[in-house]
């Protein structure tokens, strides 16, 4: 018990001072899974426009598979990022093993699919008549594919905050590539587990509350999108 | 849409901006490191320090002595930090690395419940581990390859006794969550001293045996073999390996801890050779 308080009192210290750690570790997650967050949405939202409106042979096929990558292990994805940048690798001429790109590599990879898969939904549930409309009034298809987005961009914006929800709490790939490197690639969640082992909770307990909060403001985001949609 | 494009150009150019920068220049140093090494904080230290007197920038990994050697034998970093000094003979024999320097050593401490409920204070370490393996009461091992786990197992191997049975658990996991698991479990344990004097205040283990001559724990930095592996910064795991046992790195090393254990958690050793630091 006098841990967990001593824990509690040290990271509201460490909080209020801004300490340099703690700050460090924070805008690196927030550098790494913002850039990995932003390509997954520059990406994910037109591929998943795309396979929401589209039909072709295979596209159920495709659909699951994206479905399949909202749900992909952070560790596998972090072993195969591993294995491609290391320098025997076929990308080891990058020189990417232990730095924030492979780390955005990486939660791009995990991002990516949830980014896509909840935008395809969320296009799909745009009413079908707005379609035959645009079509009747001889809209292109990448006109009608940016008015359904704009149609839809609560939903997408649900999509990309799922994302990264994702993987800002993520630490096996993070880990797995980025290589935990003080004041570089240690981000909260790896500082963390980092912390619990040398024992300092303190500074564990600063960090999880930082993570905590960044989760919740995901969460307001995503619930004040969804709750703006209800119908009245 | 103008937004999302925006978006796109602002993300690639962080993602590409990172503060570790770009390849082409050779700055970067690729160490392959131990947990314990990382656990410790000393690791946090010498990279920063390293940094400032040095033009190149360390990348450090700590994944435990098994993995490091491994990594050094694909060429896949630049300089190795590790402490198990029969897999580093095997490993400079296959030709994996250039130079081998002894940096520093600490001790192992054999770590129990402070009531000893296997009788094994004042005995050597041998003798320790016979008795407990006599007694059946729990011995966590970390199971995960790293330096600390090697010496573990060849420290079972002189005693004759091959340790299994529900008795002998295998954490798989680092130093300081292996001791929390061997508090948990009022379980005998080895660990590293370093570790754990961080840890004292957090855990119910007393040290049972200590300050016998097979504890002792050489650490020594190999520089990866450029010549069987032309991509490793050779020049950068030089840099490192002479910023290791300069004299001003040693008595860095010697002091770090201090302040905080009021003991030292490593010694220095460099120009000594194996046999001297024994």
């Amino acid at each position: 018990m006098d841990l967990i308080l001593a824990g509690i009192s040290e990271a509201a210290a460490r909080l209020v001072t801004l300490d340099p750690d703690v700050r460090e570790a924070t805008s690196a997650a927030l550098v790494v899974s913002g850039s990995a967050t932003l390509i997954s949405i520059a990406t994910g939202v037109p591929a998943g426009a795309w396979l929401g409106l589209s039909s072709f042979r295979g596209r159920e096929l495709v659909l699951s598979l994206v479905n399949t990558g909202m749900g992909l292990p952070p560790v596998v994805v972090g072993l195969f990022v591993a294995v491609l940048v290391w320098r025997s690798g076929p990308f080891g001429a990058l020189d990417w093993y232990c730095t924030r790109q492979a780390m955005v590599v990486a939660q791009y990879l995990l991002a990516a699919p949830t980014v896509a898969g909840l935008t395809a939904i969320a296009i799909q549930s745009v009413d079908p008549m707005l379609r035959l409309q645009l079509a009747a009034l001889g809209a292109t298809r990448g006109q009608t594919l940016a008015i359904l987005v704009r149609e839809a961009r609560l939903p997408i914006l649900t999509a990309a905050m799922a994302g990264f929800g994702a993987v800002i709490s993520e630490i096996g790939a993070s880990l797995m590539v980025g290589c935990n490197i003080k004041g570089d690639t240690r981000i909260l969640t790896t500082a963390i587990a980092l912390d619990t082992s040398k024992g300092e909770f303190g500074s564990a307990f600063a960090l999880a509350f930082i993570l905590l909060l960044l989760v919740f403001a995901v969460n307001a985001v995503t619930t004040w999108a969804q709750q703006r949609r209800r119908p009245l | 849409m103008k937004q999302v494009v925006y978006a796109v150009i602002a993300a690639l150019t962080l993602a590409a901006c990172g503060p570790a920068g770009g390849a082409v220049t050779r700055r970067e140093v690729l160490l392959a490191t131990t947990t314990s090494f990382q656990d410790s904080g000393l690791l946090d230290v010498l990279a920063a320090d390293f940094q400032n007197r040095t033009p190149y920038r360390l990348r450090a990994t700590a994944v435990g002595t098994g993995a490091a050697l491994a990594i050094g034998a694909r060429g896949d970093a630049d300089v190795l930090f590790v402490h198990a000094p029969q897999e580093e003979l095997s490993y400079m024999r296959d030709g994996n690395g250039d130079r081998r320097a002894v940096v520093m050593h600490n001790d192992f401490v054999l770590l129990g419940p402070p009531s000893d409920p296997a009788h094994v204070r004042g005995k050597n370490v041998f003798d320790a581990l016979r008795a407990i393996a006599d007694s059946r009461i729990p011995f966590i091992s970390r199971g995960d390859k790293s330096g600390t786990d090697i010496f573990e197992k060849n420290l079972w191997k002189q005693t004759a006794i091959v340790p299994a049975g529900s008795w002998y658990v295998e954490a798989a996991t680092g130093m300081g969550q292996t001791l929390t698991v061997a508090s948990e479990k009022r379980a005998y344990t080895l660990s590293d001293r370093g570790t754990f004097l961080a840890r004292r205040g957090q855990i119910e283990l007393a040290i049972i045996v200590e300050r016998d001559p097979p504890l002792i724990n050489v650490y020594h930095v190999i520089t990866v073999s450029a010549r069987k592996f032309p991509k490793v910064n050779a020049a950068g795991a030089d840099a490192f390996a002479d910023y290791l046992v300069s004299p001003e790195t040693q008595r860095l090393i010697a002091s770090f801890g201090v302040d905080k254990y009021g003991e030292e958690l490593f010694f220095p050793d460099a120009g000594k050779n194996d046999a001297d630091v024994r």
